[in-house]
Formats: structure tokens, C-alpha cells, sequence
């Protein structure tokens, strides 16, 4: 295993971690461009931008696209959230570079009008989709309401007017403002000729010409408070909670399994958690959970109150658990190439330096008691901000 | 590919099987236990005891208590699971290999030696419970599971989470008694993949399963399919689409046929559904069709989820890309085909959970493994004129549908339904 790095005179960026003993090779384009980066008139025109870009480009079709990435065998996709958008693609080592050649190609897109509209109908489709599905659009709801007016509070995905009034003119002047060289980072995992990758990379990208490109911090200020979505067709209650987390990275896991003890072993309810995000400037902790809407008060309290609990700390029994969980996890993810092209480019968005699985594990095995419980102390995971989504709308913070 | 597969099996007096591949270039492990206490196995009148019993089984065995189980796992750093299926409950994981042998001894305890808490069974139907209520709000999944009831009947369209009248109608004594018939070792069967000695794990295994007994259990009476065109009404956004016909299951001669020319209908980028319905209409989001392989039936499964306005349409394309398919396939369409299928072939290798849901997979279709050299072979034999000799022979249909939403949706004139067959 090998960690290999190169940039080019424009500032594209190119990481590798090299293992030669992989049956092939996972290839990324991350791009610093996400909802955050979008005035709110243009909402959602990250994501379908990611979609638009295998729509072709002056010299291939978008049924040329789709041909190409099946021919190379490629396990390909493309996911937008509120700081990046990730193309990524798998293919044997054979097709490495007619696959950089492809993606490449594919960043710098036609936009031509005809497919700008069929795919628009592919968004509002897809938004139809999640506001169908639980929590049936609460969590963008969510984090509008406790970010206010803050970039980081609006929805990836848009709205259907927003990306209804979309023109491929507005998202010809976003792309040019985001997808410099200098914002985007060419990242490989797996078995990558690296020589031939920074070759073809200088050929194909040599040429991108760069930009300034901004993202201004604005501080976060959260809103508290406590709101309802009445949704009278759906089965269960949902109820997604916000609170501030560490903006960087993350050692607080405890609450889980406190969570699956009291509410899931004991069948409260259906599903029950909480997770850790990251942004520049902020830092979040969502907890939430669905189940029968009879429970939800009842739910509602006993999940405050383990928060609660949470601020006097952790046992080292509870640690050293969540400890072997996590390494654990670290292991089976290090074997997967994907997971591995996934961790490099994520440390890149992240502006860190590069890490092996074994050195963040190790960080890992070396967090303390004390260290957990100084971080539960300076983020108390409370109610600060709540949705409650489904059939009720009594439910009250308790 | 043949270099790196080791595949062992071997199959116990009292019926257990245990199939292996070892994976020395991992330093983790995965193994799933396949017990043959699936839902098919219930009492008409109750629906959802194979999965009652499964979470209670799970919670305490031998010397571990509820709590003790999952610490002891926690502490081999076991990702672990337990679902229910048509004709088995699967319990598994994936961990650092270092602790395979251990987890497999604490599994003994928990299939063999359950406690079956009688202080727990409220909490565990209560984890049933809300299974079955969290399905009720997957419009996909419910629509899949009407169109899979009506297409195979009962037992076999039954989905495991079983009916909330029935669930709460179930007592400890009719867990114990499931328990007692299922939950024994003949067609039952444990895979294991990843960073393993064969050796050390048979003589492992052969400690802790080999002098399990039980009797062979009997399948419950069936009750035909309803076939034809059915709608649930629901106020929602999109209409969700699920359409269904016979094919040939997983350990038919013809199998990689059908999986052939299913493949060009809808995997990849390319393929015709992803193609005609989505890309060049933008009628969809999701569109996708699968094979669905039980014992002796199979079928081809398809799912579209579509504004309501875009709904009729949606099926009105889908359906002519079914019949069109009849007409045969190209030989670029194949040639992409069989790249995407070996590409895949060869990145699972990587994974040992993808490897042990195969291995588990080909020895309870076939009774042995499919190396993927085997595979591989089979897929590259595959020639457009066998394909559409079979095409031929066998069009997509008569079709099942399952619509949910705002409005019915209705097949045009002279599409075959299913009612016909």
C-alpha cells in the first residue's frame, strides 16, 4: 500500500493510495461544490448539475456516456450533498485510463438545453420520490430550521419550483465559479498505475483553465424550538432532533448504544440512533427516531433523557466497547477499494492530511475517558432543535 | 480467477452443510447461518411467528443473556444480523477474522441453547410490531410485496414480517414449538468466507453443530396465486409500479438465458428500461427489473416509481420494452452485458460478506457452489442467438401488476395479463 500524490501546474490535485495485490481499481472526481455554495434563486442546481454531467459533452452524447461507462464494466455513480460532489467509477485495471479519459471528458459538460429539460423532469421525480418516503422531506425541513438563513439549511436536492426555474444559463455561471481545477481533486484507490494516472491527467486537464473560487464561513447561529409536519397517511411517527456537534472529527459515539437498549431492544420503537456531520464551520448531531404514534411522547422524553444522561459522561466499559466497534469497522471498510477512494478523497474535502485505516484506528485506540466525556460536556447533545413528522401533531419537548 | 478460490463443503450425518472459501488476502471474515425456519414453515393463523421467533431466539442462549450476547459480539468487533426469509432465518456477520471461532461457539449458544426469556416476549413482539407498521409507510416494498403475494400464493408470496393480528395473538408456547420443529440442522446451512483455515474451522464446527439433531419438517398446504392487474388506492406523490412474470428460478439449465436477457432490460446505464423510460422521457427516477429465484418457480420482478401524472405512460413504456425484448437482443448489448457481469464477478471477490450470501445462496439452490470461474464461463457462453431462441420461446408475460397511488393504471388492448394464464 502506497500513498501517492500529485498537482497540476493548474491545481488540480491527484491522490492515490496504490495496493497492487487489488483486482482493481476506484476512481473519484471530488469536486468542492455543493448546496452551500448556491444562492437560494438557484437551489438544488448542484445535484442537477451532477446529473447533467452524464448528459455528454461537446463530443459525446448522453446515450454515448452510458454505453461507454457499461463497456468499460464500470460500477459508476455520483452523489451531491451540502459541500461536495463525488463521480466516481469502478473498473478493472485494463480500462483505467479509457475511464479517466471518460470522467474527465464528463467535467466538462454540454448542458445542452433539450437534455437540460428531460432531466429536470428526472429531479422533480427524484424529489417526489424522498417526499414520499419517511421522513418524507423532515429532514431538509429540519435543518432549514435550525440553520435559518445559513447556507448550510438548504436542501441538496431543491425544491420543484427552484429547480423548475433553473436555465442551463445559471448553471453554465455556477459550474464556472466551482468546478476550477483548483476546487477539484482527482482521487484513486486500489491497484492504479499512478505514473500513467498523472500522465493522462496532465493531458486530459492540463488545459482546464483556473479560477478564484469562495466559500465564504458565515457563522452558524442554531435555532432552537419545536415544530410539527402533519403527514395523516403515514404509519409511524417520526421525530429528527439537531443539536451542535464538533466541526471537526468525531469521538463522541456514546449515546448509541444507550439508545438501543432502551429504545430498541425493548421494541419503543422501529428504528432509533444518532450520527455525527461535519461541516466547515459547523458541526452537527442528529438523533431520531420512528416508531407507533402512541409511543412517540413517550419516546420523545426517554431520548432527551439520554442525551441528557450523556453529559456526565461515559463508563470506560462503554468506551472500550464503542472502541472495539469502531476499529472493527475501520478493518472491514480498509478491505473494500471503493471505501478506501471514498476516505482519501473525503480527507482531501476535508483539508486534512492523508491517514492509513491503521493510523485512524490507532487515534482511535488512544482516545481516553477523559477526552469523551470533555467532549460530551462542551456539545450537550439536547432537544435544540425537533421535528416531529407523521400522523400526530401534539407531540410537545417534554 | 482460479488462483485465488478455495471453496470447501461438507456435509454433516445429521443434514447440516458447511460451505468455505478462504480469502487469505483478507484480515476479516463473514459467516451466515441459513436455519430452515423461514416463514413458509407457519401456521396459516400465524403470520410472523418464523420472525418472532428469530428475534427471540436472538435474545439470550446458552450462558449469554440478552445484554451478555451482544456485548460478546461487540467485543469480536461482530457486525452481525438475523432476518427471516420464504424458507429460511439467516443469522450473520462480518468481524476481524481473529475472532471468527469465538462468534461461531456464541452462535452455537444462541441456535441451540436459546433461552427464549419469557420476561422479553412483550419487548420482542414489540420489535415485531413495529416492523410491520414501518412497511406500511415503504410504499416501494408494499407494492413489491402485494405484486410477490398475489404471484406465488401462500406460503410462498408471504413476506416474513407477518399480519399485527397474528403477531399479537402469539404466545411463548408457539415460539418453543417453532423453535422446537425448525430449528435443527437437516438443509440447514452455514457459510463462512474470508481469512479461515479449513481445517481448524471444520474441526470447530464439527465440536459445536455436528450432534445436533432434528426431524425433517413438512411444508404447510398451499393456496393459489390471484393473478391480474390490482391498485391500491393511496394519496401519495408518485404512483409506484410493480409488474411480475414467470421465469425460470436460479437452479434451472436455463437460467443464465433469462438472466441474459433480463440483464439487457436493466443493468446499467444502458440498459433499455434505464434508457427509454428514464433518460429519453425522464418519466422516472427508479426504474429497475430483477430475476427472483424460489425453489422450482422464478420470476422476472419490476419496479417503477413515477409522478402520478407520468404514471400511465410509465407503464405504457415499460411494457413495450417487455415485449420488445421478445424481438431479440444485439450483440453489443450482450458484449456490454458481459463485461459489466465479469467486472462484477470480480470486485465481489474483495468482499467476504458478498462471497458468503453466495455460498450460502448456490448450496440452498443447488445443493454446491458455483465457483466464479463457473459463472464466469457460463456468461461468456452466452450467444445472442441462444438468447433469443429463448426469447422466443418464452415472452415476457402474461404480466401481474401492482400499482399503488392516486389513480389505476390500466395495461392496454391485448397485452397478455396475467388473469389469462
Amino acid at each position: 500500500m502506497e500513498f501517492r500524490q500529485h498537482q497540476l501546474a493548474n491545481g488540480l490535485t491527484i491522490l492515490a493510495e496504490c495496493n497492487p495485490d487489488a483486482y482493481f481499481g476506484a476512481y473519484g472526481i471530488f469536486v468542492r461544490a455543493g448546496s452551500r455554495d448556491e444562492q437560494a434563486e438557484i437551489g438544488g442546481v448542484s445535484h442537477f448539475l451532477e446529473h447533467m454531467v452524464f448528459k455528454g459533452t461537446p463530443t459525446r452524447s448522453a446515450e454515448q456516456v452510458n454505453l461507454e461507462l457499461d463497456e468499460l464494466g464500470s460500477s459508476s455513480n455520483a452523489r451531491t450533498g451540502e459541500e461536495s460532489t463525488i463521480y466516481h467509477a469502478a473498473v478493472l485495471p485494463e480500462f483505467q485510463t479509457a475511464l479517466i479519459e471518460l470522467l474527465t471528458d464528463l467535467m466538462r459538460p454540454a448542458l445542452r438545453l433539450e437534455d437540460f429539460e428531460t432531466e429536470k423532469k428526472v429531479i422533480i421525480e427524484e424529489i417526489m420520490m424522498y417526499q414520499d418516503q419517511p421522513p418524507y422531506g423532515g429532514h431538509e425541513q429540519l435543518m432549514l430550521e435550525y440553520f435559518g438563513g445559513h447556507p448550510l439549511g438548504q436542501s441538496v436536492l431543491g425544491t420543484v419550483e427552484s429547480v423548475g426555474n433553473l436555465t442551463p444559463e445559471s448553471m453554465r455561471n455556477y459550474f464556472a465559479q466551482r468546478y476550477s481545477p483548483g476546487n477539484m481533486a482527482l482521487i484513486a484507490a486500489g491497484k492504479v498505475d499512478f505514473e500513467r494516472l498523472v500522465e493522462d491527467a496532465e493531458r486530459l486537464c492540463g488545459a482546464w483553465t483556473p479560477c478564484t473560487v469562495q466559500r465564504p464561513v458565515a457563522q452558524v447561529t442554531p435555532r432552537s424550538g419545536f415544530s410539527t409536519l402533519h403527514k395523516p397517511n403515514s404509519t409511524l411517527q417520526y421525530v429528527l432532533q439537531l443539536s451542535p456537534g464538533p466541526a471537526t472529527e468525531d469521538e463522541d459515539r456514546d449515546g448509541g448504544s444507550r439508545i438501543y437498549w432502551k429504545m430498541l431492544d425493548s421494541g419503543l420503537a422501529e428504528s432509533a440512533g444518532i450520527g455525527s456531520y461535519e461541516y466547515l464551520g459547523a458541526g452537527l448531531a442528529m438523533s431520531y427516531f420512528c416508531c407507533e404514534p402512541k409511543l412517540a411522547q413517550e419516546n420523545l422524553e426517554l431520548l432527551n433523557s439520554i442525551l441528557a444522561e450523556a453529559l456526565a459522561g461515559v463508563t470506560a466499559k462503554e468506551l472500550e466497547l464503542a472502541k472495539q466497534k469502531i476499529v472493527a469497522q475501520i478493518l472491514l471498510a480498509s478491505e473494500r477499494t471503493e471505501a478506501r477512494m471514498f476516505s482519501v478523497g473525503g480527507q482531501w474535502l476535508n483539508n486534512q492530511s492523508f491517514k492509513t485505516p491503521a493510523e485512524i484506528a490507532n487515534q482511535y485506540r488512544c482516545v481516553t475517558l477523559d477526552q469523551v466525556n470533555a467532549v460530551a460536556k462542551k456539545y450537550p447533545l439536547g432537544n435544540c432543535r425537533t421535528l416531529s413528522i407523521g400522523p400526530r401533531t401534539d407531540l410537545s419537548p417534554g | 480467477m482460479t488462483d485465488r478460490q478455495a471453496i470447501f463443503q461438507h456435509r454433516f450425518d445429521n443434514g447440516l452443510t458447511l460451505v468455505a472459501q478462504s480469502m487469505p488476502w483478507l484480515e476479516s471474515a463473514a459467516f451466515s447461518f441459513a436455519i430452515p425456519a423461514g416463514c413458509s414453515r407457519e401456521p396459516a393463523r400465524q403470520r410472523g411467528l418464523a420472525n418472532f421467533c428469530c428475534e427471540m431466539v436472538f435474545r439470550g442462549g446458552g450462558e449469554y443473556d440478552n445484554r451478555g450476547l451482544v456485548e460478546k459480539l461487540e467485543s469480536l468487533g461482530c457486525d452481525y444480523f438475523s432476518s427471516t426469509s420464504i424458507y429460511h432465518s439467516f443469522f450473520g456477520g462480518a468481524m476481524p477474522a481473529t475472532g471468527l471461532l469465538e462468534a461461531l461457539g456464541v452462535y452455537a449458544d444462541v441456535l441451540r441453547r436459546p433461552q427464549l426469556p419469557e420476561d422479553q416476549l412483550e419487548d420482542g413482539r414489540m420489535t415485531c410490531l413495529q416492523e410491520i407498521h414501518s412497511l406500511e409507510d415503504d410504499l416501494s416494498s408494499r407494492v413489491m410485496l402485494e405484486l410477490r403475494r398475489r404471484f406465488y400464493g401462500d406460503p410462498l408470496g408471504r413476506h416474513a414480517e407477518g399480519v399485527i393480528e397474528h403477531v399479537n395473538q402469539i404466545a411463548l408456547a408457539d415460539i418453543r414449538s417453532f423453535y422446537a420443529s425448525c430449528y435443527q440442522p437437516r438443509d440447514a446451512v452455514i457459510a463462512v468466507a474470508g481469512k479461515l483455515e479449513w481445517p481448524r474451522l471444520l474441526d470447530r464446527v464439527t465440536a459445536l453443530f455436528s450432534d445436533w439433531t432434528g426431524r425433517p419438517v413438512s411444508d404447510p398446504p398451499t393456496v393459489p396465486p390471484e393473478h391480474g392487474v390490482c391498485h391500491i388506492p393511496f394519496s401519495s406523490h408518485q404512483t409506484h409500479i410493480g409488474i411480475a412474470w414467470p421465469c425460470v428460478p436460479y437452479n434451472h439449465p436455463e437460467y443464465y438465458l433469462a438472466r441474459g436477457a433480463v440483464g439487457v432490460l436493466s443493468d446499467g446505464m444502458s440498459s433499455r428500461l434505464f434508457r427509454e423510460v428514464r433518460d429519453r422521457r425522464g418519466l422516472c427516477y427508479t426504474v429497475s427489473a430483477n430475476l427472483h429465484s424460489l425453489r422450482t418457480e422464478g420470476s422476472v420482478v419490476c419496479y417503477c416509481g413515477t409522478t402520478t401524472d407520468n404514471a400511465q405512460q410509465s407503464l405504457d413504456v415499460l411494457v413495450e420494452q417487455f415485449q420488445l425484448l421478445s424481438r431479440g437482443i444485439s450483440e453489443e448489448e450482450l458484449q456490454r452485458l458481459k463485461v459489466q457481469i465479469r467486472s462484477g464477478l470480480i470486485m465481489q471477490q474483495e468482499s467476504c460478506r458478498a462471497r458468503v450470501g453466495n455460498l450460502a445462496g448456490d448450496v440452498l439452490h443447488l445443493g454446491h457452489v458455483r465457483t466464479l470461474d463457473e459463472v464466469s464461463e457460463r456468461i461468456n457462453g452466452l450467444t445472442t442467438a441462444d438468447i433469443n431462441e429463448w426469447l422466443q420461446a418464452h415472452p415476457p408475460g402474461p404480466f401481474d401488476v401492482v400499482t399503488l397511488g392516486e389513480q389505476p393504471l390500466e395495461l392496454r388492448d391485448g397485452i397478455p395479463t396475467a388473469s389469462a394464464r
